[in-house]
């Protein structure tokens, strides 16, 4: 392979460069601050192009970076990085998700900027360090430092209910990641018994573990994985926190961090213990249903449009877990896309939220109404982005929620499928009439007629996040291509361990590539 | 013409405790003629003394055995006890250089401070290095003796009057408790040495003998007490809020490892008989240390007294490693107090920073603004109180790791799950800290916090040995691990 060497490792650690020479520029100077760091999350947006001209379409983790760590005692950590078809896009999505939400604070940050910039671009290090790492004691870390920059981000520069929510998102997720980390320690120790003496996740998916022990470890796993997602009982923190911190903090919140649960359920939870998540499927399902009927419900009924949005990502994200425990390549690919497409129209959404915001200083569906007629550019922008959310067709919401609808249909879970049918329904509800109730009517209050439109930089925000819209709406093949291999060996792997489970006989290791890979259904050929 | 043998005395074994005692002398001397305003001169001098003691303790580093045997036996200076030295070593700079500052705040600016630090420092390093019980309970003598003493330093405070009585009644207390099991072991086994006893112990009569077990509590009893074990931990809180701010560091630091290493010494090599049931005890001291301390912490104002139940927590999750009953558990602890010295005595500089005189302005809500009128020290701060909290990349997270990892090697996992989850408690009040320290508005301009290039150090020491070792922690934990293969 003709790759760069150490791509992946430039990317994750140009913006912790980026923090250091921060540290020297004067901290009045507020528009040289924006500008490096914009220029340098649009650098590591750039270098992370190759990631995606260079990816070979084969289930093979590729750009792989391996340097020894830590050696001592019992242990062995390794630097093992690298990416597959799943994560690649991930990693695109959040190099490409930071400059728009750098270029958000613009104004809406004016004070503390220079720790503002340090707490985003640290924040961009942990969660493409988590994306590609294929160790798991270098996950983990990743995986908690991603935790210090949020909490301060929500914490000092969020609304008046700020610290509640900050303290709230910590000890939630710590919890979470700390029964992980017991998990991690038991699964090593488990790893080493068959010979293993290193935290790679690749020994760790051909490890065979008895399914008693799986099922306390996927537990373990899974409410790390819950929490972040958030599902459907442990979303409580999520509310609070969107709505309390900054906009670009919910842009990254909703965009990329709470993709990390769904990507830990794909890349660890299930490959690592299919036993277990057959038995937990139902469960997992029931939940995601669950959350995605009554977030809509409560969406319906919020007054401030920012809590509305939020609970929104409670349903997509349902949409998304349902897609990913169907275990079928258009559930996975459905999952994975939608995953994309929530990080494009939610992270979209929270970024309008916050320039009516700015503009008026209140978030209450009440206080507005037929800004459509000062604003037009905004209520165009707007309407799309509603669309995409609601998964209209022609936008790339249709495209994800189609796939896992078909995938999960086709699977076992297909009465679960059928309740959460109704929940695009709800979707095309709460959405609209939240933005009827916001752009549409008279123009009657007398703030909001003076209100103007987006200015130029709010323009050059939003046009890639509409273009990719209508790109992975009407053309999602180059995305799912990409995945494709990967989902189908993640799918292979899991259903071969679990059918050796049935048979109990011990399954020997290495099983990357699949023999026959059956051909993929692609959007393109459903429509 | 064989006459009887001289008992072996090798002065190699205990040379560090020698350099230290040689200079607190000669600094007692030296004081008299240091005028008030320049005792910092002591400081300089006593820690040139640790310094040359470190030369020592580096020099012995796997020594062959005949040079680490002294006395007859009654020491050993092994790896296991030259790296406990080394923290000691390492506490006790770091607090001389917090120190000056302090006492000078306060006007108890006494001489005789330095002499004393280095003299409960020698004491602790005979603790470690003791392997008879008698070498150990006078180390540890010469380490309270001195601590009581420098509880109740400020002696125009009542508070820290007070914190020298109570640590020195209970101190005394929980001595008797030592003392009498000692006493006891000897009935039951007829030696004091520790390699005697595991000897007598092989036969099954002296196992069985019930007063050989009341020994072994009662030891374990006393040292519950030194290293703040619930529910052994009473005198901790009063004790650490009332010192004078530098020698509660110093407290939780030096001395905390000395008990470790005496405890660890003692169980592991005169009772590896009753391994089951000093591990049954250890496990269940483990869940109410941890338990007890990060519950009352939460509800602090007082950051002193935060850090002080905090301290009886962290003294919690070592023992979930020595419950764990290997060689990682051990390595752990020696880590982990190691990583504690740095990032507790860090956090106690930024402390003496902030206070006022009359050690006002200790409480957590006084920190409120400091992340942006003292950017600098609220970063160290932060940095002290995530490597306590155990978030990666810092120190703090590795020891824990290292600790619990080798509590589910040994089958422990619950043991693990409620480590973790007191770690997840104890994550509430370390950010509260931050939460004043970056999410309130200032009340006050932190014009009085000047920091001397001395405490500059002690701060640059402590963040680069909170965080180098989060990152890069291979070497050290590398030599705990070789320090604990006895």
């Amino acid at each position: 392979m003709n790759q760069m060497p150490a791509l992946l490792s430039i990317i994750t650690f140009l913006p912790l460069i980026g923090v250091i020479l921060l540290f020297f520029i004067n901290k009045n100077s507020h528009a040289v601050l924006r500008g490096f760091t914009l220029a340098v999350s649009l650098i590591v947006f750039l270098v992370s192009l190759p990631l995606v001209t260079g990816f070979q379409n084969n289930a093979e983790f590729q750009f792989v970076e391996r340097i020894p760590w830590i050696a001592a005692g019992p242990f062995q950590m390794n630097y093992h990085v690298g990416i597959d078809g799943i994560s690649l896009w991930l990693v695109i999505l959040t190099t490409f998700i930071m400059p728009i939400a750098i270029l958000s604070t613009w104004t809406a940050v004016e004070v503390k900027v220079k720790e503002y910039m340090i707490c985003l671009l640290l924040l961009e290090v942990g969660m493409l360090g988590a994306f590609i790492s294929l160790d798991l004691f270098l996950f983990y870390i990743f995986w908690e430092v991603m935790l210090i920059p949020m909490y301060f981000i929500i914490g000092i520069w969020g609304g008046k209910n700020k610290i509640y929510a900050a303290v709230k998102f910590f000890i939630y997720t710590m919890v979470g990641s700390l029964l992980m980390l017991v998990a991690l320690v038991v699964l090593y120790f488990l790893g080493m018994k068959a010979g293993y003496t290193n935290f790679s996740l690749l020994n760790f998916y051909s490890l065979s573990i008895d399914p008693a022990i799986q099922t306390w470890l996927f537990l373990a796993f899974a409410l790390a994985f819950a929490i972040k997602v958030p599902m459907f009982p442990l979303h409580t923190w999520l509310p609070d926190a969107h709505t309390e911190a900054p906009t670009a903090g919910s842009v990254i919140l909703a965009a990329v961090l709470l993709k990390m649960g769904t990507y830990g359920f794909v890349r660890f939870a299930i490959p690592l213990f299919p036993t277990a998540m057959t038995q937990f499927t139902p469960l997992i399902a029931t939940l995601s249903v669950i959350g995605i009927i009554y977030a809509a419900l409560v969406a319906m009924v919020q007054e401030d449009v920012k809590k509305l949005v939020a609970y929104s990502s409670v349903a997509h994200l349902g949409f998304v877990m349902l897609g990913v425990f169907s275990l079928t390549q258009q559930g996975i690919a459905g999952g994975i896309l939608q995953m994309l497409n929530h990080g494009v129209s939610t992270g979209a959404l929270f970024l309008i939220v916050g320039f009516i915001y700015e503009r008026r200083h209140t978030r209450l569906i009440t206080d507005f109404g037929g800004l459509a007629k000062q604003m037009p550019v905004f209520a165009t922008i707007f309407m799309i982005i509603t669309l995409s959310s609601i998964g209209l067709p022609g936008t790339n919401g249709f495209v994800g929620e189609f796939l896992i609808l078909i995938g999960s249909f086709e699977s076992s879970l297909r009465w679960y499928t059928v309740i959460a049918t109704s929940g695009v329904i709800l979707s095309a509800v709460y959405m609209l009439w939240m933005y009827q109730r916001v752009m549409f009517g008279e123009l009657t209050n007398p703030k909001n007629q003076v209100l103007k439109d987006l200015n130029v930089r709010e323009v050059v925000i939003m046009v890639p996040l509409v273009i990719l819209v209508f790109v992975m709406g009407v053309y999602p093949r180059p995305f799912i291509d990409k995945m494709t291999p990967s989902i189908e060996n993640l799918i292979q792997q899991v259903k071969q361990k679990q059918v050796a489970a049935n048979q109990s006989v011990p399954v020997m290791p290495q099983m990357q590539m699949p023999a026959v890979a059956p051909q993929a259904v692609t959007p393109a050929e459903v429509k | 013409m064989e006459t009887i043998a001289m008992p072996a005395i090798n002065f190699t074994a205990v040379m560090p405790e020698t350099i230290l005692s040689v200079f607190a002398m000669v600094l007692l001397l030296v004081n008299v003629f240091v005028p008030t305003q320049q005792k910092a001169y002591l400081g300089y001098l006593s820690v040139i003394g640790i310094i040359v003691s470190a030369v020592s303790v580096f020099n012995g580093w796997d020594a062959p055995r005949s040079l680490q045997e002294g006395f007859n036996g009654s020491v050993l200076q092994d790896n296991f006890a030259l790296f406990f030295k080394g923290i000691f070593l390492l506490s006790s700079a770091l607090v001389i250089l917090i120190s000056d500052h302090y006492m000078k705040r306060e006007e108890c600016n006494h001489g005789e401070l330095y002499p004393l630090i280095l003299l409960a420092t020698a004491g602790m390093m005979l603790m470690a290095s003791g392997t008879d019980l008698m070498t150990i309970f006078l180390g540890l003598e010469v380490m309270s003796v001195c601590l009581y003493v420098l509880a109740g330093f400020n002696r125009d405070n009542l508070k820290s009057n007070e914190a020298g009585l109570k640590y020195f009644l209970l101190g005394a207390f929980s001595t008797g408790f030592l003392l009498y099991g000692m006493a006891l072991t000897y009935g039951a086994t007829g030696s004091t040495k520790i390699a005697k006893i595991a000897e007598a112990a092989q036969s099954g009569l002296v196992t069985a003998n019930p007063i050989f077990l009341v020994g072994m509590l009662l030891i374990a009893v006393g040292f519950s007490f030194k290293i703040a074990a619930a529910p052994f931990h009473m005198w901790t809180p009063d004790v650490y809020e009332g010192a004078p701010t530098p020698l509660t560091a110093f407290m939780s630091a030096g001395p905390k490892a000395a008990g470790f290493a005496a405890f660890i010494r003692v169980l592991v090599f005169a009772f590896p008989s009753l391994m089951v049931d000093w591990i049954g005890l250890l496990w269940i001291l483990a869940v109410l240390t941890m338990t007890v301390g990060n519950i009352i912490a939460l509800s602090q104002d007082n950051i002193k007294r935060m850090l002080a139940y905090s301290s009886i927590a962290h003294a919690g999750y070592a023992l979930v490693g020595f419950a764990a009953g290997n060689a990682e558990g051990a390595a752990g602890i020696l880590f982990y107090m190691l990583s504690y010295a740095f990032m507790n005595i860090g956090a106690f500089a930024v402390i003496v920073l902030i206070g006022k005189k009359g050690e006002a302005n200790n409480n957590v809500s006084d920190y409120a603004g400091l992340g942006f009128r003292r950017p600098v020290l609220a970063l160290c701060m932060s940095i002290f109180l995530f490597s306590l909290a155990g978030m990666p990349p810092t120190a703090g997270f590795i020891g824990k790791f290292y600790l619990f990892s080798a509590a589910i090697k040994s089958g422990y996992i619950w043991l693990a799950i409620i480590g973790v989850l007191n770690s997840a408690a104890s994550v509430y009040y370390y950010l509260r800290v931050m939460v004043f320290m970056y999410m309130k508005d200032p009340t006050e301009e932190f014009d009085w916090v000047k920091v001397s290039p001395a405490i500059a150090l002690c701060l640059l020491i402590s963040v680069a040995g909170a965080l180098i070792p989060g990152v890069v922690p291979s070497y050290l934990l590398n030599l705990a691990q070789k320090a604990v293969l006895f």
